[in-house]
């Protein structure tokens, strides 16, 4: 364990542990139920699925709160995941930074763009 | 000589040659207290393992043995970067496919016939692979969960079940969910 304080911290090397290992996994737990919510209402569709079955899922409020919830999960559980991979292999601390900027920026554009289309039904 | 006491003096003559070793390392020049003890730690008596510094992608990675656990745990990973790579891609299939009729249609013939840009069955190759990342990343990653609360999961034995099971399940969802993609049934 190096020497992280001070002038030898490094602006985006680790102060994390057990709040992002559980966050990983409560996030994954839910993100597990939603499918399997989503997959109950498609399967258990009369005839084929149409655009009006497919729609109207999204379309009942709680399930757009639902989506809503797991939008946020999802975000937090992608960053973790890409911040450990870039942890892992990228060395330079200009460019981790850097990479973990834009994929937060990619993160929250995706989140964004997801809870337009929901609130647009 | 039979091979098991040929074997036997094989070890015996390794175990001779690594005391000397050691003496001989005892009695190099002074070094700090931390050294000593990392030098002492180091020359066990067996044969030295190699050390590796600097990997080489090329080189050296390809010459690891990977266990179906590891397998599975690489996979894992990748499927999670796949999918974030990708996800402008899934919400633009969500976009389409849920905001009007006319869109779900358009989303729909994608898939057989061509968009403007890119033609169906690059389509479906893509939503092909996206169909085994997330199945992939969704077994492993409840297989992580069991190992998290089960304290038998997490041996040697244990693991290379679960990860076989992994595998089989998701290739295989893959395989069945993608013969339904391309049309099979």
């Amino acid at each position: 364990m190096a020497v992280n304080f001070g002038t030898r911290r490094i602006v985006v090397g680790a102060h994390y542990g057990l709040r992002d290992w559980l966050g990983q996994r409560v996030t994954a737990a839910l993100m597990a139920v939603f499918t399997a919510i989503v997959l109950a209402q498609v399967l258990t569709v009369q005839g084929e699925l149409g655009y009006a079955q497919w729609a109207g899922i999204f379309a009942a409020q709680w399930m757009k709160l639902l989506t809503f919830v797991v939008v946020i999960a999802l975000t937090y559980h992608v960053w973790v995941g890409m911040r450990d991979i870039w942890m892992d292999y990228v060395k330079s601390v200009a460019a981790r930074l850097l990479l973990q900027v834009l994929s937060i920026v990619w993160l929250l554009g995706c989140a964004g763009w997801t809870l337009q289309v929901l609130w647009r039904l | 000589m039979t091979a098991s006491a040929a074997s036997v003096v094989q070890v015996r003559i390794e175990f001779l040659q690594n005391r000397e070793r050691v003496q001989a390392n005892q009695q190099t020049t002074e070094s700090s207290p931390k050294e000593k003890t990392m030098k002492e730690l180091d020359t066990s008596i067996r044969a030295k393992r190699p050390e590796f510094r600097n990997i080489n992608a090329f080189s050296d990675l390809p010459n690891y043995r990977l266990p179906l656990a590891a397998l599975v745990s690489i996979l894992h990973r990748i499927s999670g970067a796949l999918m974030f790579l990708l996800l402008p891609f899934i919400i633009w299939m969500f976009d389409v496919s849920v905001s009007s009729e006319i869109s779900y249609a358009r989303f729909t013939s994608a898939f057989s016939q061509d968009t403007g840009m890119l033609p169906g069955w690059l389509l479906k190759l893509v939503a092909l692979a996206l169909i085994w990342a997330y199945l992939h990343h969704l077994i492993a990653g409840l297989r992580h969960l069991r190992m998290d609360m089960n304290h038998a999961a997490v041996s040697k034995e244990s693991g290379k079940r679960s990860a076989a099971i992994t595998l089989v399940l998701s290739i295989g969802l893959t395989l069945i969910l993608g013969a339904k993609l391309f049309g099979a049934y």
